[in-house]
């Protein structure tokens, strides 16, 4: 007899009977929920099961129970969709945000669209008008920079029809690249906002109704730039408003694993008040028209110098056709004499160099040892204080809008979109 | 006698016993299983917690209650607490100790373990566990127990991490220490058949003392909690949480029929008496916008006072349910859940400075005769309009039956209304921890602890102590002392098993209640005290002294401890020389007396050495001196 998923069976084991429905299971194992909730596993060669009641032949109960909490909200909450509300639209692109169990793999997946947020945030249909749009259902680690620019293409349909703030759901682990690369991809007049979070949304301490709720204030306020907002602190006190360009994961996976280094956060958002302050200079609610500018050379590294690395592994980037290099040096930005040679051959054949720190805060200066003088010499471009993987992501797409080796090392030693400031952060 | 006839009314009860593991780390983190003094948490955050549904898209009906309020919960951190607790980082894999442990108890109720244990989330929003959920696995099932009332079936036993401690409750705030969260505990529950609260306190009994017998469970207040669940035949299943003391366990049981009864007969009643409940909520603030009830006024203050009409109920809202409890007390505890202090009946009024006029006016204004009962509650809209909801819904239920309840045990054996029976909504898998295989192999190899009881058997037969001493050593915290020091010393002349029983379970305790600390005696105290006594260094009517000096220097040795004291002064060849002086002195009387003289003689002997060297010795050597002396003459 064929037991599938979701039949109600009885087990019996030396004697002793397990009642519940089969769940998906480990090979060689049938796994039973039972009437107190529990799973247990047993093996399958070692019992007797017996159908008792076969799963109805019904839609997949996944999708039912999508149906069921459409149909509940609906219920619920009257469809007013208020004139006076402002319209914010939220591309869902998977992760922990947008996650809930996938029995399959019985592993936490994407599964969940905008509309499964709305339903589980009510509170954010008070902030605004939403729409919700599917781009992907991925986790972060899987975007490429084609994602970037279906992502930025999404954004800029949605601002050209109306929105008054992007909110984007996004996998933390990438989220700072995702956020650097619409940053310099789009110019602005409305708020985008990256939101995340670090607790997956099936747990009633998730993170995820705060970071909503915050961003959906910010994506209706007057800040106009490409940011990225989560938790403050491991309390659910505030949020912090992050520069796109300026944030970095820098825990596994506290909540306030964001933070903006080498810059103050654009703004905090007190969760009690919804009140928004704002801490440093932005680009205000239309004072930009709105700008796309695709294109992304994906041939560019970020190598990491460490004590003893091989030059060769430079000159592997040279000899495979990359048309940019990041380089993470050590300290004020330095790499191994030994590298000079290699970082001359690059920018001698046209392949701009420019170099980071492995410190992340604080600025790149080659000007102090004589090491940076000859990296200097040999071409290499201070990255400033800008982070390592945004001076990645601003190296794509530099060469993604021009070929052209001058102009490119004029754009990358440019702040374009508040990457590098002028004054070093006390 | 008791009031009931339990086997009448169908009694039958279970229990959940839930026992703290002494493993050295938590259940899914490497944190040592200390519990702090709040003081010296070194950390604070707090959060906020949501219902959250289900992988079959369903609210848990416990869960969406306690999440009517907007609860802030804040936790104290310790350094011996880490991101786990914070629930800032996935949990690490679960505890082998602790699982060993509970295969151990399960073997000894006789359960089957599953071939693989799934570890579940399951939904707790009261804030006890940062998460919002305890991790908790179902390991073995279908055992028993037999006990002198009878058979007892032994359901489930689970492996669970214990929550977090509440401190604190100020409005809506509540204040948890992270201390306890995560120390791994088993949840044993017992089949329904369970028969009369006797029944229920015996089983308890039997359950802690087998959790005992493995020797890794914490002892101490709190370490162990149990919760029954209690029908009868034509009530409703109940759950009665936190009953810390055994001794409470047949008075819940009773005070539960009680409750169930009472709440039976009222029903019958009230349906002779036509009663109804209205579901119209009515606003009465206007008719108190004079009143001089300070109470009302606190209320009315951003608030308002919101009515219900129980029609035919008058008379019954103050009625008893349990000693102390009314009908009305029920009605509040539900209340409650919306967060107000409280609610106003008109059973009980006037009083609360709301006179007479007002509560005529009141029933006047909304129609309510005679025989009608009103309810009110003060305070802000929002939760007045939640608790008075609560108290109708409550009102409706007194006529259909009894509601299907978490209760919370109170000290004096009644129980008040802590939410809904969860349902299985409420579980789902802990996709962060993989399942765990128990293999056959695996659950054969784990041993099973003697039970206390057999011990204390054996402890009669093999080291002759009497029952009661067996007893107490046998259920004593120090029972590990007692069992490594006997190994040395079961055939010693001097020492003996009675004497480091009584010293362990008699002497050590009445020291500690004369105020001695005898916390700071360590084990290698009692090692060098037994040494000395059975080497004749020292007597032992010496040991009280001994042991209370050590707990002033538990650093210095025993031997050096001894000397400072002048224990042993008395080396033997000085008693000898005591010994033969004497026997020279009082040879007439020995002469004449023979062998019998010994006991006069060793009356001398104690007055000089009592204390200081055992009698035994003492009388041994002046034995042996006076036969020498007889034979020689």
């Amino acid at each position: 007899m064929e037991i599938k998923q979701g039949d109600w069976v009885r087990v019996e084991k030396d004697g002793t009977v397990y009642e519940g429905k089969v769940m998906p299971s480990a090979e060689g194992y049938v796994t039973l929920k039972m009437n107190s909730g529990y799973n247990a596993g047993f093996l399958e060669a070692e019992v007797t099961i017996t159908l008792l009641e076969s799963k109805p032949e019904e839609p997949e109960v996944a999708e039912g129970a999508a149906e069921k909490r459409a149909l509940k909200v609906s219920s619920e909450l009257p469809a007013k969709r208020s004139e006076k509300l402002p319209k914010v639209a939220i591309l869902s692109t998977g992760g922990t945000i947008a996650s809930k169990i996938d029995y399959r793999t019985g592993a936490v997946s994407s599964q969940f669209t905008a509309d499964d947020i709305l339903s589980a945030i009510p509170e954010l249909r008070e902030i605004a008008d939403f729409k919700g749009r599917v781009i992907s259902s991925i986790l972060s680690e899987n975007m490429e920079s084609s994602s970037w620019e279906n992502l930025a293409k999404a954004v800029v349909e949605e601002i050209e029809a109306g929105a008054d703030g992007i909110i984007i759901t996004h996998g933390t682990d990438t989220m700072m690249y995702s956020a650097a690369a619409l940053s310099f991809m789009i110019e602005t007049p409305v708020p985008i906002v990256f939101v995340g979070s670090q607790r997956s949304a099936d747990r009633p301490s998730s993170d995820n109704a705060m970071n909503a709720i915050c961003a959906a204030l910010v994506a209706i306020s007057d800040i106009a730039e490409v940011s990225v907002v989560m938790h403050g602190t491991t309390s659910d006190d505030y949020c912090e408003v992050h520069r796109g360009t300026k944030v970095r994961k820098l825990h596994t996976s506290r909540r306030d694993a964001f933070k903006s280094v080498n810059s103050k956060p654009l703004a905090v958002v007190d969760y009690d008040s919804r009140k928004i302050e704002t801490l440093i200079a932005h680009t205000r609610r239309g004072e930009v028209p709105l700008k796309f500018k695709p294109g992304m050379e994906t041939k560019c590294a970020l190598v990491k110098f460490t004590p003893g690395a091989d030059p060769a592994i430079l000159d592997y980037y040279l000899e495979a056709g990359y048309k940019g290099i990041v380089i993470e040096g050590t300290g004020l930005g330095h790499v191994s004499t030994k590298w000079i040679p290699s970082i001359e051959k690059a920018t001698e054949a046209g392949i701009p160099v420019v170099i980071t720190s492995q410190c992340l805060n604080g600025r790149v200066c080659d000007r102090v040892y004589d090491t940076g003088r000859d990296m200097l010499k040999a071409g290499a471009l201070e990255g400033e204080d800008m982070l390592p993987e945004t001076a990645l992501v601003k190296m794509m797409w530099v060469l993604g809008q021009t070929g052209a080796f001058e102009e490119a090392v004029e754009l990358l030693g440019a702040d374009l979109s508040g990457e590098i400031t002028g004054c070093t952060l006390q | 006698m008791s009031k009931y006839d339990y086997t009448e009314l169908g009694l039958k009860a279970g229990l959940e016993i839930h026992q703290q593991l002494d493993s050295k780390e938590k259940l899914f983190c490497k944190c040592p299983t200390l519990i702090r003094d709040t003081k010296e948490s070194n950390f604070e955050f707090f959060r906020y917690l949501r219902a959250t549904e289900s992988e079959m898209g369903e609210k848990d009906r416990a869960a969406v209650e306690q999440t009517k309020i907007r609860r802030k919960y804040i936790y104290r951190a310790y350094d011996s607490t880490c991101l786990i607790e914070n629930d800032e980082e996935p949990p690490r894999e679960i505890n082998r100790e602790a699982l060993g442990i509970s295969l151990g108890v399960s073997k000894l109720f006789n359960m089957k373990p599953v071939d693989r244990m799934n570890i579940m989330r399951k939904i707790v929003v009261d804030g006890s566990n940062t998460s919002g959920f305890q991790r908790t696995a179902f390991l073995a099932g279908d055992g028993y127990i037999e006990t002198p009332l009878g058979h007892c079936g032994m359901d489930s036993l689970c492996v669970e991490e214990e929550a977090a401690q509440k401190i604190e409750e100020v409005g809506d705030t509540i204040i948890y220490s992270l201390d306890r969260l995560g120390i791994p505990l088993v949840e044993i529950a017992t089949a329904p058949d369970i028969k009369s609260p006797k029944q229920a306190r015996e089983v308890a009994e039997y359950i802690g003392m087998v959790l005992r017998s493995t020797g890794k469970v914490k002892r101490g207040l709190g370490t162990i909690r149990q919760d029954i669940n209690i029908s009868i035949a034509k009530g409703a299943r109940v759950e009665i949480k936190g009953v810390q003391a055994l001794d409470l366990i047949e008075e819940i049981v009773a005070r539960e029929v009680e409750r169930q009864v009472k709440l039976l007969d009222m029903r019958e009643e009230l349906l002779a008496r036509k009663a109804f409940v209205c579901e119209e909520v009515y606003d009465a603030t206007g008719l108190f916008q004079d009143t001089r009830s300070k109470v009302l006024l606190k209320g009315m203050k951003n608030g308002v006072i919101l009515a219900a009409h129980l029609k035919g109920f008058d008379g019954y809202v103050g009625r008893e349910v349990q000693p102390g409890r009314r009908l009305g007390t029920e009605f509040s505890d539900r209340a409650k859940t919306a967060g107000v202090g409280g609610l106003f009946h008109t059973d009980e009024l006037p009083n609360y400075g709301i006179t007479e006029k007002e509560v005529q006016a009141l029933k006047d204004a909304i129609g309510a005769k005679e025989d009608s009962a009103v309810i009110m509650v003060a305070a802000e809209p929002e939760k007045a309009r939640l608790a008075i909801e609560a108290v109708i819904k409550r009102a409706q239920e007194v006529l259909t039956g009894i509601p299907e309840e978490t209760r919370k045990a109170l000290p004096e054996g009644n129980s008040s209304y802590m939410r809904p029976l969860p349902g299985a909504a409420r579980m789902y898998p802990e996709t962060d921890v993989p399942p765990v295989e128990i293999s056959r192999k695996y659950y054969e190899c784990i041993e099973t602890p003697e039970l206390l009881t057999e011990r204390a058997k054996r402890f009669t037969t093999d080291y002759e102590l009497n029952p009661e001493l067996s007893n107490k050593i046998a259920y004593s915290k120090d029972l590990p002392l007692f069992e490594n020091l006997i190994e040395n010393y079961r055939k010693d002349e001097l020492v003996g098993a009675t004497l480091i029983a009584r010293t362990l379970v008699g002497l050590v305790p009445e020291l500690r209640r004369s105020g001695v600390d005898v916390d700071a005696l360590k084990e290698e105290h009692f090692a060098g005290v037994f040494a000395a006594i059975s080497a004749g260094e020292i007597a032992k009517e010496a040991i009280q002294e001994l042991l209370t000096a050590l707990t002033k220097e538990p650093d210095t040795p025993v031997p050096e401890v001894i000397s400072n004291l002048g224990l042993s002064a008395f080396d033997p060849a000085e008693i000898e020389t005591f010994i033969e002086g004497l026997v020279r002195e009082r040879r007439e009387f020995i002469l004449d007396k023979g062998p019998a003289a010994l006991g006069p003689l060793m009356g001398m002997v104690m007055k000089e050495y009592r204390g200081k060297v055992d009698g035994k010795i003492l009388s041994q050597l002046l034995k042996t001196e006076i036969n020498k002396f007889i034979s020689q003459s």
